[in-house]
């Protein structure tokens, strides 16, 4: 039950936010409210079954609660409208009629969701404020794995979530849907936290599995919702290509023991062939448009990979070439990073350690993959001493017990036979 | 609807002077822009201040004794050059406000909201 009862949550928690928001005008009495429902839901689920329609469930317990709370509190109407800090235009506070049907409930839900993100990544507020925000009402992670995620400390990530909701809410921002004018300002903040929710799926940062699919799914969901209602966007496209090329790869990426597995050993026969056609027909569209942006070109690379039907067999030198226009378009020292790890395949461990060691190592020195990179090129490179520190370093920044226990049987497989 | 403050921050140098090729330019820019705030019924007040210079800071101690200084109270590089109070049904309003003021003025200009 309470595997179940943790995916329902993870996949739930967002959208019944995201509705509840809209019929009580405000995040954090949102916020109260689903997990309010949540609770009763863990007491009353175990013993009555799971409903059909759970999120609908705790939409409408949730709001219930919510309402009949406000209307004890206080004279009805007074405390009721002063909850609405944020507007609500156009908008019919009672959605029962649309909880009626399940198929009216999702369509309902999926443009609460788009509100929210919307809101989330205002771009009146800073983008680590937006991308927290984004991770914590839409993809219901908890404050301590948003700041792991940053690798900023709690108390700052939670300051930045309150700030951020202050703002929204002494400023009267209002929960809808950017008009057409408005889309394309909007779009580059909503995207790079839409990718932010995958990666972080991805690898996640809590729990004992290395991926959490519902992040992800959540994430390539969300992208979908967003290249739907702006087909016209190359780089909205291009996430959601890269999402779908990165997710086909996911069974592969995951030993039957639970093992993290390296693009170089994983079976591609696993690969699913669906999502790769797909993200190819992606990468294909908005390449067409001629409008190269990052995450095309990171779709680009993720697509050539998806060709090759080995490791060894990769096409490398285009590989490098595409992470030289991705270092143009975003010259970070992240993307150096992976640069020169192609670079490594294309001309051999020591190139790649030598273009490593030209990065700025300052911004780099917490970052994990880092040391993990550096790690497995140093031993490749026969430089096993420094392979070594370059493993514990590694391990000490992994939070993913996958993950370290991969590091973990690398560095063993150093250290033993010396 | 909330009122808005739009501020416009300049160099403590800037001196108004209407003579300039620039003025020449933003003054007919920001006239046009309070005749479209008054013609939409947004308007609440506005206008433009004297340099920073000409201000005077007045402070009250425990024992409500009041001291006076020459010169604005924030010793930064940029001052408040003049504002508008805008009323708008939401921030996205205000912030399209905002938008034609920077054009406007061709200064930056902040936008914040008024306590309820």
């Amino acid at each position: 039950m309470s595997d179940t009862f943790e995916a329902v949550y993870r996949q739930e928690v967002g959208r019944c936010t995201a509705t509840l928001i809209r019929v009580l005008g405000d995040v954090d009495l949102a916020e109260e409210a689903v997990a309010e429902a949540f609770v009763i839901a863990a007491e009353r689920w175990p013993q009555d079954g799971m409903p059909p329609n759970p999120g609908g469930w705790i939409t409408t317990t949730a709001r219930n609660r919510a309402i009949n709370r406000l209307k004890r509190e206080s004279s009805r109407d007074d405390r009721h409208r002063a909850a609405h800090h944020l507007h609500t235009p156009d908008m019919d506070p009672d959605p029962d009629p649309e909880l009626d049907s399940l198929d009216a409930f999702v369509d309902v839900v999926a443009d609460d969701q788009l509100r929210l993100i919307f809101l989330c990544c205002h771009p009146a507020l800073a983008p680590d404020a937006q991308v927290a925000l984004t991770l914590r009402l839409l993809g219901g992670l908890e404050t301590p794995e948003i700041a792991r995620a940053f690798v900023v400390p709690e108390a700052t990530l939670a300051q930045r979530i309150v700030r951020a909701k202050r703002k929204l809410r002494d400023n009267h921002a209002s929960y809808r849907i950017p008009r057409a004018a408005e889309l394309p300002e909007r779009l580059g903040a909503v995207l790079a936290a839409l990718y932010l929710i995958f990666t972080e799926g991805h690898t996640a940062t809590s729990g004992d599995a290395l991926v959490r699919t519902d992040l992800t799914a959540e994430a390539i969901r969300l992208g979908r919702v967003v290249v739907e209602l702006m087909p016209d966007e190359p780089e909205a496209v291009g996430l959601l290509a890269l999402m779908v090329l990165t997710e086909a790869r996911r069974a592969a990426r995951i030993a039957p023991d639970g093992a993290m597995v390296r693009l170089a050993d994983q079976d591609r026969v696993l690969w699913d062939r669906e999502l790769i056609d797909e993200g190819h027909d992606l990468v294909r569209a908005c390449l067409r448009r001629d409008q190269p942006g990052p995450f095309q070109v990171q779709a680009a690379i993720a697509a050539v990979h998806a060709d090759a039907a080995s490791f060894g067999q990769t096409d490398w030198t285009q590989v490098v070439a595409l992470y030289d226009q991705l270092l143009a378009l975003r010259p970070t020292a992240v993307v150096a990073l992976n640069r020169a790890v192609a670079i490594a395949e294309a001309d051999g461990p020591d190139a790649g350690l030598r273009t490593i060691d030209g990065i700025d190592a300052d911004q780099l020195v917490e970052f994990q993959p880092y040391h993990a990179a550096r790690a497995d090129l140093l031993a490749r490179a026969g430089r096993a001493h420094e392979a070594v520190d370059a493993y514990r370093a590694a391990i000490r920044l992994t939070t993913n017990p996958t993950e370290r226990d991969f590091l973990a049987r690398q560095l063993d497989g150093l250290v033993d036979p010396a | 609807m909330t009122n808005y403050l739009i501020s416009v921050w300049h160099d403590e140098e800037y001196e108004v002077d209407f003579t300039t090729e620039d003025m020449a330019r933003i003054g007919p820019q920001v006239d046009a822009f309070n005749e479209e705030l008054q013609a939409s019924g947004a308007w609440v007040f506005g206008g433009g201040l004297n340099p920073a210079s000409s201000a005077t800071v007045l402070r009250a101690d425990a024992a409500k004794d009041v001291s006076m200084t020459d010169g604005p109270s924030a010793e930064t590089k940029e001052q408040m050059g003049g504002f508008w109070v805008v009323g708008a049904a939401d921030f996205d309003e205000a912030l399209e406000w905002g938008r034609k003021a920077t054009v406007a003025c061709e200064g930056p200009v902040e936008v914040r909201p008024f306590q309820e």
